[in-house]
C-alpha cells in the first residue's frame, strides 16, 4: 500500500481551476521528487495535501485514510509535516520557541534534538536568537528542523534550495538524504541538478496534471523527455 | 551616527519615545508641578486606553479581523460597572477601605464577566460568518456597534449617567507643588498589572507562544497541528473582557458617561493599535502611553490642537514607521 495516494485530485482556487488531474502513488521511504515549470501546480499540490486548499473529495488518502476535506491541523497530527516555499518560520520567536511549538507536549526529545544539532549546527549556535535575524539558509534549516523535531511519516518540502548559496544547498541535500532514511519526503523542486541527486521516484506536473511518473534513474537517462517536460537545454 | 543608533537601540529603542516626549514637554511646559500632574494624567489615561486596545490588537493580528464593534465592549463595561457601583453606593461611601475595595472589585469583575460573555456571543454570531472578508467585517461590526449603542440607550436611557468613585480613591495626593489624583495612580497601577500579566501569558506559556506564532503566520500554526480558530475564541473573549475592564476604569475616570462613549473611544483605540503595530502587546502599550501623554501635553500647551493631537501623532509615526512602532511581525 502506498503511503500517500492522490487520485485525480482537482483543486480550485476561487474561480480558477488550478489542478485538473493529479494522480500519484507515493511509496514509503526515500525522496519522491515532484518537478515542473513555474505555475505548473506543484505548490498547489502540496497545499492541497495539507488541506490548506481544498482538493476534490476522496482524492487524497494517507495510509489508506481519506484526508481530503480534513482540517489542516488534523492532517498534521496524522504525521505529515509541511515546509512551505517561504519557510513559514515565526520571525518574532526564537529558534528554540520555533522548535518547541512543533513538539506535541512542549518538550524536546533530546535524541532528536541532538540529531538536529548534527545536521544543522547553526540551530544550536543561534538557539536563543529571534528567527528573523537568521540568514536565508539558517531560516531554511530551522524550517526543516521544525519538520523533524517530532517523528513524522511524511514531510512535504517546497523548493528548499530557492535563493540559497551552493554550500547551503549541498548541506541541505545531505540532510535530506539522512532524514529520508526513516521519513518519506515529497520534495517539490525546480533545481533539477539538486533533485536528481536525491530522488528515487519522481513525477512531472504540468498545467495542473501529472504528465510523467517513474523512477529518477529512467528520467535522468532520457534527455529527450527532460527537454520536453522541463524545457532543459542539452 | 551608527554608535548613537546602536546605543539608542540597546537602551530601549522606540520604547524610549515616551521618555523623550516627556523631557521635551518638561521644557515646553516650564512648571515642574504642572508637568508632573500632566505626566501622571497621561500615563493613567494611556494605561486605560491600553486595557481597551490590547484585545483589539491581538484579534487584528491573530485573525486579521477588523472589529469596529470592539468599543461596544468598552461601553458595556462602563455602564455595567456604573450600575454595580450605583447599586453598591452604600459601600462606596463607607469609610471602610475593605467595603470600598469590594465594591470596586465587584464592579470591575461584573464588567469583565459581561465582556467575556458578550465577546463569546459576538465572535460566534457576528464575526465568525465573515472571516476572510474585510468589507463585510467592517459593515457588520460597525452595525453591531450601532446596535450596542441603541441597547445601552434602551437599558440606561439617553441621559448622562454619573459614576460614583469609591471613597478611598477620591481626592489627590500632593507631591511638591503638584496635585495628583489618587484614581489616576490606581488606574496606572491596574493597567501596569494587566500588562505584566499579559506579558507573562504571552511569553511564558504555551498558549502565549501559540498566540504570538498565530499573529505572525496562522496558516503555519495550523500546519503544525493546532486549531487556531479555537484559540481565537479565547483571545477574542480575553480582548473583550479587557476592553470592558478598560471601560469600567474609564467610567470612574470620567465620572459621567453617555451611550456615545463606545463610538468616541473607537477612534482612539484604533489609533493606538495602528501606531503601536498590529498584534503586539508591547506596541499597544507604547502607543497607548504615547496617545495619553500627547493628549495631555497638547491639551495644556495648545488647547485648540487637542482634538487633532492624536491624528497628528498617528500621521507622524506612520510616516516614520509605516508598520507602527513595535509590530509583532518584523
Amino acid at each position: 500500500m502506498s503511503l500517500l495516494s492522490l487520485k485525480q485530485m482537482k483543486t480550485d482556487i476561487g474561480q480558477y481551476h488550478v489542478l485538473h488531474d493529479v494522480t500519484l502513488e507515493l511509496p514509503e521511504g526515500g525522496v519522491f521528487v515532484l518537478l515542473g515549470r513555474n505555475g505548473a501546480g506543484k505548490t498547489t499540490t502540496l497545499r492541497s495535501i495539507m488541506g490548506l486548499w481544498q482538493p476534490s473529495p476522496g482524492s487524497v488518502t494517507f495510509r489508506g485514510q481519506d484526508i481530503a476535506g480534513m482540517h489542516t491541523s488534523d492532517i498534521a497530527r496524522l504525521g505529515i509535516a509541511y515546509v512551505p516555499e517561504n519557510m513559514g518560520i515565526f520571525g518574532g520567536l526564537t529558534v528554540e520557541e520555533n522548535l518547541v511549538l512543533a513538539t506535541k507536549a512542549g518538550k524536546f526529545d533530546q535524541t532528536r534534538l541532538n540529531r538536529i544539532y548534527e545536521l544543522f549546527p547553526a540551530m544550536e549556535k543561534f538557539w536563543t536568537k529571534q528567527a528573523w535575524s537568521l540568514s536565508g539558509g539558517q531560516k531554511q534549516m530551522l524550517a526543516v528542523s521544525r519538520a523533524i523535531i517530532e517523528p513524522r511519516d511524511l514531510i512535504l518540502i517546497d523548493e528548499p534550495t530557492k535563493g540559497l548559496a551552493p554550500s547551503i544547498i549541498h548541506a541541505m541535500g545531505e540532510a535530506f538524504r539522512e532524514i529520508s532514511v526513516d521519513t518519506t519526503i515529497l520534495l517539490v523542486e525546480q533545481n533539477f541538478n539538486f533533485a536528481k541527486s536525491l530522488g528515487r521516484d519522481m513525477a512531472v506536473i504540468d498545467d495542473g496534471r501529472v504528465v510523467h511518473a517513474g523512477t529518477m534513474t529512467d528520467f535522468i537517462a532520457n534527455q529527450e523527455l527532460q527537454d520536453s517536460l522541463l524545457g532543459l537545454s542539452a | 551616527m551608527t554608535n548613537i543608533s546602536d546605543l539608542v537601540t540597546r537602551a530601549g529603542g522606540v520604547f524610549l519615545l515616551p521618555v523623550a516626549v516627556a523631557i521635551v514637554a518638561f521644557f515646553l511646559i516650564g512648571v515642574p508641578s504642572s508637568w508632573l500632574t500632566l505626566t501622571i494624567a497621561g500615563l493613567a489615561m494611556g494605561m486605560m486606553i491600553f486595557l481597551m486596545a490590547s484585545g483589539l490588537s491581538l484579534v487584528f493580528g491573530l485573525m486579521d479581523v477588523l472589529n469596529f464593534g470592539h468599543s461596544a465592549f468598552v461601553s458595556f463595561g462602563a455602564f455595567v460597572a456604573a450600575s454595580v457601583l450605583a447599586w453598591l453606593s452604600g459601600w462606596l461611601g463607607s469609610p471602610s477601605v475593605i467595603l470600598n475595595s469590594l465594591a470596586l472589585i465587584l464592579a470591575i469583575a461584573a464588567a469583565v464577566v459581561f465582556g467575556l460573555g458578550a465577546g463569546w456571543f459576538f465572535e460566534r454570531v457576528i464575526v465568525k460568518p465573515v472571516y476572510h472578508d474585510h468589507l463585510r467585517q467592517i459593515l457588520i461590526t460597525m452595525g453591531a456597534l450601532i446596535v450596542a449603542e441603541q441597547m445601552i440607550l434602551a437599558i440606561w436611557g439617553g441621559a448622562p449617567v454619573s459614576v460614583p468613585r469609591p471613597h478611598f480613591l477620591e481626592g489627590s495626593i500632593i507631591i511638591g507643588d503638584a496635585s495628583v489624583e489618587i484614581y489616576r495612580i490606581f488606574a496606572f497601577c491596574l493597567g501596569a498589572a494587566v500588562y505584566v500579566a499579559l506579558h507573562v501569558l504571552l511569553n511564558r506559556t504555551r498558549i502565549g507562544l501559540l498566540i504570538r506564532a498565530g499573529v505572525e503566520n496562522r496558516e503555519m500554526v495550523e500546519a503544525l497541528g493546532f486549531r487556531i480558530d479555537r484559540l481565537f475564541i479565547g483571545v477574542f473573549m480575553l480582548g473583550s473582557g479587557l476592553a470592558a475592564m478598560g471601560g469600567a476604569m474609564w467610567a470612574g475616570y470620567e465620572t459621567l458617561i453617555t451611550p456615545a462613549l463606545g463610538a468616541e473611544m473607537m477612534i482612539i483605540v484604533f489609533i493606538v493599535v495602528i501606531i503601536g503595530g498590529l498584534g503586539s502587546i508591547q506596541g499597544t502599550l507604547l502607543g497607548a502611553i504615547m496617545v495619553g501623554l500627547f493628549a495631555n501635553y497638547v491639551g495644556f500647551l495648545a488647547p485648540k490642537m487637542a482634538l487633532a493631537s492624536n491624528m497628528i501623532l498617528m500621521m507622524v509615526i506612520l510616516l516614520w514607521r509605516p508598520s507602527g512602532l513595535a509590530p509583532a511581525v518584523k
